[in-house]
């Protein structure tokens, strides 16, 4: 009896669901998300502004802001590729007034920045918003947010400098966007319904349509580019990045002096992948010693080595001051040798 | 003897060559002592049988037991969790230099070059990171849907991986490829080495839910919720448009699987998302959010990257498919051909629009094309396995794939690409690739037209 109306009960939800999915099918599994937990992790703002947070931030605290948590990596003017693509630059007053960077067409900006690109400025507050900076990602508070992107704004002349960016404006800044009509979606590429069903894109269509042609398909081979000379050598020994059976080998493309050379790029690479660069120069002190005044210390000492690993892996204190060197034990004891013995013979 | 070993990788002249005059003559006189010696220090990149035939007795390898044949090995679970072999340490996943400026947003490229099949083993699988990774506690890890509108869902959940795992799931193969794969070479050749111009592709067989089931869980309004934004748990939380359709057909899952074991950390563990055919950026990794909606959301990763430039200056946005490609691993750039004769020539093929039908291979850069063998059962916009056979004269040839999918589409070449896109597009390169062999057996990278 008990059976029989649990599944009455099931019948019954079936049927009171118009979108008639058993939300009971999977008993037990997954629970309702508080207000609050949605509220937390749901940061996402969309180009119609859903989402956005209440707030404000002027240029001045924007440019504050940029030089203490962004320009390290940005530039102070946003300007910089050392790490990333430009953020700002590249953009006109023309190119505001038609919504189109004309620079993109003429083949006249060096490197596309972030403002010759978006069409939407929902997408770099929440770019900032969720990612920003970038070893402390969603540690801006909504006004910072503003802040920021209104010191952006200015930096590429959209907006002045006395300028209060807020959620009540953000909508007439969207209408001044240099690139804000650069965007089309009639392509192939939508997996989705196409934009004449209320989708995006012109429903699959290819772009190119090459023949599969068997027999004599062209009069002769042009070639349009071979490999650049240095980029035969630009990734390293060859030889050594294929098997040393089989069919084939890896084309020897460096002599032993440039294996030397790449070995050593290894090792930096691994003293940064273990942490050791955060703390120690090549040359002089950053919180420990340059790792040339360590050499200079040692010179001579024909126990340097095993005092050294023995030192990297317990950690140490005394020697250069009173910042101990933390312990090492998560470090593999071969990549401790390789990482000593590189420091020793003057680390390049 | 001493040239060989400078460069192992070069062509082999005759056998009556590959030994010196004093070394012929010592093993003339017996002395094979020497012989061996001499083998050892050519290494193992010297193949050793076709140095043995210069012995008058035999191969040295045969004629001696060697130490694994005369010596007790070692016992199981030596290596709890097992390893390749220490002669296999030169495929390794690989950046390209001045890609990136920082790890953490760079890219490792799997080594084509040396893979079989059509599984990437996970521990090579090409790495993309927006912001570095992390390998997630499981046991802290969530996974929530909720809608852009109350009105799209019925309610809001939260699962927890034990949950997850307690739901119906499915295991398939597909491939997954960075949108920017081959984009070093829009517009000229940039790189040596297969592993460089295609290895951000990368093949597995993934095991999750459906992510249809969470929202039918969850109670979607299917008819106002039309898009998918997708979202990681990483610093960057990556997001993604992905359109309800895909969802709706079953084909996009909530995968925690990978290869018959958990995914690994770079690959998205505990959780990402698997959607077949469209660009690796839109499975997002360590997957901590869903969220349906009715408009698509133009994140950074759709309205700042992942955009492809046009001649006209206008942008793709929200191109999504990779379409259908191929390219020829063995051999490939930066390769050297041992000898001629006899090669089976080995590729992949692939299409984001489904099965792939028909693989085409020419040896004189386009003029002349030969099917190639396909090696079955070829899965649902997996990476597909070709062979060819070929038997190398030793005169210049240049190598190419051309793929043809079950919708009939046949890949472009870079003259028709270019046409139509230009040479700034940065993503979906999908042009059939050219590896030019000279004489001395040495492949290279070419662009034809």
């Amino acid at each position: 009896m008990f059976r029989f109306s649990k599944t009455i009960l099931v019948f019954a939800l079936f049927s009171a669901s118009t979108a008639a999915f058993a939300i009971d099918k999977y008993q037990g599994v997954g629970r309702q998300a508080t207000p609050a937990e949605v509220k937390a992790w749901d940061i996402d703002v969309r180009p119609d502004f859903k989402g956005l947070p209440k707030g404000s931030g002027n240029v001045e605290r924007g440019n504050e802001l940029f030089e203490e948590k962004c320009a390290s990596c940005h530039g102070s003017f946003g300007e910089s590729n050392e790490v990333f693509t430009p953020l700002a630059g590249g953009t006109t007053k023309d190119d505001i007034k038609a919504g189109n960077v004309k620079g993109l067409s003429s083949g006249e900006l060096p490197q596309r920045t972030t403002f010759t690109k978006v069409a939407t400025i929902s997408t770099v507050f929440d770019y900032i918003q969720r990612a920003m900076p970038w070893t402390a990602p969603k540690s801006l508070k909504a006004d910072e947010v503003y802040a920021i992107l209104a010191y952006l704004l200015n930096l590429q002349e959209i907006v002045p400098a006395d300028f209060v960016l807020s959620d009540k404006n953000i909508a007439d800044v969207q209408k001044l966007l240099p690139n804000r009509n650069g965007m089309t979606t009639d392509h192939g590429m939508w997996p989705g319904a196409p934009a004449k069903k209320g989708g995006i894109g012109n429903g699959g269509k290819p772009d190119t349509a090459n023949k599969a042609c068997m027999k004599n398909c062209k009069p002769e081979v042009l070639i349009g580019s071979t490999l650049p000379d240095y980029a035969r050598t630009a990734h390293g020994e060859l030889r050594d990045q294929n098997r040393s059976f089989g069919p084939v080998r890896g084309t020897q493309t460096l002599g032993p002096e440039a294996a030397k050379k790449a070995a050593d790029a290894g090792t930096l690479d691994l003293a940064t992948k273990s942490g050791c660069m955060a703390c120690h120069g090549m040359k002089s002190k950053i919180v420990g010693p340059g790792y040339s005044e360590v050499v200079a210390r040692y010179q001579g000492q024909t126990d340097a080595e095993s005092r050294l690993i023995a030192k990297v892996k317990a950690g140490g204190q005394g020697v250069w001051g009173s910042i101990p060197m933390p312990p090492n034990g998560h470090l593999k004891d071969e990549d401790i040798t390789t990482l000593v013995k590189w420091i020793l013979s003057g680390s390049k | 003897m001493g040239d060989m070993v400078k460069q192992p990788g070069r062509l082999r002249p005759a056998p009556e060559n590959f030994l010196s005059e004093e070394q012929v003559k010592a093993v003339g006189s017996g002395r094979r002592d020497f012989l061996r010696k001499s083998f050892l220090a050519a290494g193992a990149a010297l193949a050793a049988p076709m140095a043995a035939r210069a012995a008058s007795e035999g191969d040295i390898n045969i004629l001696e037991n060697p130490a694994w044949t005369t010596s007790l090995g070692m016992p199981v679970a030596t290596n709890p969790y097992g390893m390749p072999s220490k002669f296999e340490s030169q495929l390794l996943r690989r950046e390209s230099p001045g890609l990136a400026r920082v790890g953490g947003a760079s890219v490792s490229f799997a080594p084509l070059q040396g893979l079989f099949g059509i599984i990437t083993p996970s521990g090579l699988h090409f790495e993309r990171h927006h912001q570095g990774w992390h390998d997630i506690d499981p046991s802290k890890h969530r996974l929530m849907v909720n809608g852009s509108d109350d009105s799209l869902l019925k309610k809001a959940k939260v699962y927890t991986l034990d949950e997850l795992m307690r739901l119906p799931s499915v295991s398939r193969i597909h491939f997954i490829e960075c949108g920017a794969n081959t984009g070093l070479e829009w517009g000229n050749v940039a790189v040596p080495t297969v592993q460089y111009t295609h290895g951000m592709v990368s093949c597995s067989e993934f095991t999750g839910v459906p992510l249809k089931v969470l929202l039918e869980d969850c109670g979607v309004d299917y008819k106002k919720a039309r898009y998918v934004l997708a979202e990681g748990a990483d610093g960057s939380s990556m997001t993604r448009t992905i359109p309800m359709e895909m969802v709706e057909s079953g084909e996009v899952f909530v995968a925690y699987g990978q290869n018959g074991e958990m995914l690994r950390p770079e690959n998205g563990y505990p959780l990402r998302l698997v959607v077949p055919g469209v660009q690796g950026v839109s499975w997002v990794k360590w997957l901590r959010r869903i969220e349906v909606g009715d408009k698509p959301y133009a994140t950074k990763d759709e309205a700042v990257h992942y955009i492809d430039l046009l001649p006209n200056g206008q942008h793709r946005q929200y191109s999504s498919i990779q379409e259908a490609k191929s390219v020829i691993t063995t051999p490939s750039g930066g390769q050297t051909l041992l000898d001629k004769g006899f090669f089976n020539v080995s590729g992949l093929a692939w299409s984001g629009r489904g099965r792939i039908k028909q693989v085409d291979v020419s040896f004189d850069g386009g003029i002349n094309w030969k099917t190639a063998r396909i090696e079955g059962p070829v899965q649902n916009k997996a990476l597909t396995r070709f062979n060819v056979d070929w038997v190398w004269d030793g005169s210049p040839a240049i190598l190419q794939s051309r793929a043809i999918d079950e919708t009939g589409f046949v890949q472009p070449t870079y003259g028709q690409l270019r046409k139509v896109r230009g040479t700034k597009s940065i993503y979906h390169n999908n042009a059939i690739q050219s590896w030019k062999v000279i004489e001395s057996g040495e492949v290279s990278n070419v662009q034809v037209l």
